[in-house]
């Protein structure tokens, strides 16, 4: 076990390594963004060499990636190109943000999936089922940004029941995590439908049904139960998508996130900000995975410890 | 007599081929709306210059904003899905749209098909190093969410649907070399595999000619779902601002502009979403079809 827990943060850290040098080097790829910086009249060479020196541009690029990689282990991204804020500080005012929405999107995919899955791997064969199998084959089919847009267009302009966009309590969560949530509960209501109809064909459902306990309580006690680590597991690894995800609904209402943040930043070239948020991005994903899939072989001996284990 | 039985036999089967496709509807109705949605699709792409009622690109400042035809009784539209903020026909920017996301789906799919094939053959059948490789470069995908790593990569190049299209060659390959590489690994503990090595076949032969026609359905199957992923995550690309040219017509370019007149022009936000769900939908369910029908097993 020991072994195993050595292996995965190993990998873990090559990981982050990797992510790292596809986005250091991919943001330098093209542009300095000194140029772009004084988009607006002639600046002379001195402040062009000014600017460039006090932002580190100057110096070899393989001194300012480990500078970088420095910033990584200490969570210290620089200073934004724009306004000279702690990328670190930029980046944790809007976490919150973020986190919220992650978390109402798994909230709204649980509440819809679970029973979408369920009673569509009890009822199989039946209508019922059909259109479970209907409505996930659609939730995987649209944008989850239309599903934004429509949402908007029907609760926030026609109806006026809840605000459009922006970060103001409760109320202007739901739309948000609707959308977020929605593509996942797609995908998640196949899942809990086959892991259902799989623990349903077992023995002791049997057992359980022939000693004359009532229908649903085998369903939630006994199958549920059963058919609850897959589902959990997937969700866990789904985080990552989801994070990924909040960009483009942030984009849509306006949220106030990282996402955002990120966006923003790519339009005005403020490169430390775009780097440092996607990379933070990026570390709480491996950093939930390495949580999900270390948690996982702990509650269920049974699965294999080690390469394929997955 | 014989002459005449043949006949017979011709006429009959002539008869059975509406019979064939009616009983193929019945048995399995989703494949079949698949295959339509599918269909309409691609014809809009490749006939678009044909079939638009208006040229797409045409600006009317009189115009703009203006209702579908039938949602407005009193004006006087000719337009059947309405204006966008500068007059241009909804209708045709539509058709027009069709061919950004096929284009962005088939030759995407086709990169990442043709990359993944190979590493995944020679993964699979020789293992070792190139095997590590290709597991661990899984592993960072993985890790890694694809929206992102185009968010960073774009926002460099700048717009563009060839940047799109090579971008999600160059990352989507994993799918395909893991799926062939599990295939393969299985397939070459095989008796015929054996028995072709043992009558002196040489790898090159064996791989094309018993390996390849083996792995060519799940290749099928797992590349029409991907043309659907690929077309949505072009469409969120552009309504980021980080995909095609805003000039050209494409769905999310389209909802991007929608965004800003939405309280005032519902349907310039709600058809180039209805559009893109119909393709994506129809790819989906053709590939939900071929898999059923090639290889109901396959984890897909």
């Amino acid at each position: 076990m020991i072994a195993y827990v050595t292996r995965r943060l190993i990998h873990t850290v090559f990981v982050v390594l990797a992510i790292s040098i596809v986005i250091f080097f991919s943001i330098r790829l093209t542009g300095d963004p000194v140029t772009v910086m004084f988009s607006a009249g002639e600046p002379t060479k001195e402040a062009i060499a000014d600017l460039t020196a006090k932002l580190g541009l100057d110096k070899p690029i393989w001194v300012q990636y480990g500078i970088f990689l420095k910033g990584l282990f200490t969570l210290d991204f620089g200073e934004s190109f724009r306004s000279g804020a702690p990328v670190t500080a930029l980046i944790f005012e809007r976490l919150w943000a973020t986190l919220a929405l992650a978390l109402g999107g798994i909230v709204v995919a649980v509440a819809i999936a679970f029973p979408v899955g369920i009673i569509s791997a009890v009822k199989r064969g039946t209508p019922v089922d059909f259109f479970g199998r209907i409505f996930s084959l659609i939730g995987i089919s649209f944008p989850n940004f239309w599903l934004g847009i429509m949402l908007i267009l029907i609760f926030a302009v026609t109806l006026q029941w809840l605000p459009a966009s922006g970060f103001d309590g409760f109320s202007s969560l739901i739309l948000p995590s609707i959308t977020l949530g929605m593509i996942l509960s797609g995908i998640l209501a196949r899942l809990v439908r086959s892991s259902m109809l799989e623990v349903l064909n077992q023995q002791y459902i049997a057992t359980a049904k022939s000693k004359g306990i009532s229908d649903w309580a085998v369903i939630i006690k006994h199958a549920f139960r059963n058919a609850l680590l897959p589902t959990v597991t997937f969700l866990g690894l789904q985080f990552g998508s989801l994070l990924g995800g909040t960009v483009i609904v942030e984009q849509v209402f306006a949220w106030p996130g990282i996402g955002r943040l990120i966006i923003d930043a790519i339009n005005q070239r403020d490169y430390p900000v775009i780097q440092g948020g996607v990379i933070f991005l990026a570390i709480i994903m491996v950093v939930v995975n390495l949580i999900v899939d270390l948690s996982y072989s702990l509650i269920d001996p049974r699965i294999k410890v080690g390469r394929g284990g997955r | 007599m014989v002459n005449v039985q043949l006949k017979e036999s011709k006429g009959k089967n002539k008869k059975t081929k509406l019979q064939l496709l009616g009983r193929f509807i019945k048995k399995n109705p989703a494949g079949f709306v698949g295959i339509l949605l599918v269909l309409l699709s691609v014809g809009s792409a490749l006939f678009a210059q044909w079939i638009v009622p208006f040229d797409p690109s045409k600006a009317s400042l009189a115009a703009r904003l203006t209702p579908p035809s039938w949602a407005n009784p009193t004006g006087e539209s000719t337009f059947f899905l309405g204006t966008d903020q500068l007059g241009r026909d909804l209708l045709s920017r539509i058709i027009y749209g069709a061919k950004i996301s096929l284009m962005v789906g088939f030759f995407g799919v086709l990169i990442s098909l043709i990359i993944g094939t190979v590493l995944g053959l020679i993964s699979g059948y020789f293992g070792k190093w190139m095997d590590d490789f290709i597991m661990r470069f899984a592993d960072i995908q993985l890790a890694f969410p694809f929206i992102l790593f185009a968010i960073v990569v774009m926002s460099v190049l700048g717009t563009g649907i060839w940047k799109i299209i090579i971008i999600l060659g160059l990352t989507y390959w994993v799918g395909f070399a893991r799926l062939i590489r599990g295939q393969v690994i299985s397939l070459k503990e095989q008796e015929y595999i054996h028995a072709a090595k043992a009558i002196g076949g040489t790898t090159f032969t064996i791989i094309r000619k018993h390996i390849l026609p083996n792995v060519l359905s799940s290749i099928l199957v797992l590349g029409t779902m991907y043309i659907a992923e690929f077309i949505l995550l072009e469409a969120s690309l552009t309504f980021l601002g980080l995909g095609v040219d805003p000039t050209i017509p494409s769905w999310g370019g389209m909802l991007a502009d929608s965004r800003n007149y939405i309280t005032t022009a519902w349907w310039t936000a709600v058809f180039p979403g209805v559009a893109i769900m119909l393709t994506v939908l129809g790819f989906n369910l053709l590939g939900d079809w071929l898999r059923d029908r090639f290889d109901p097993n396959m984890k897909l």
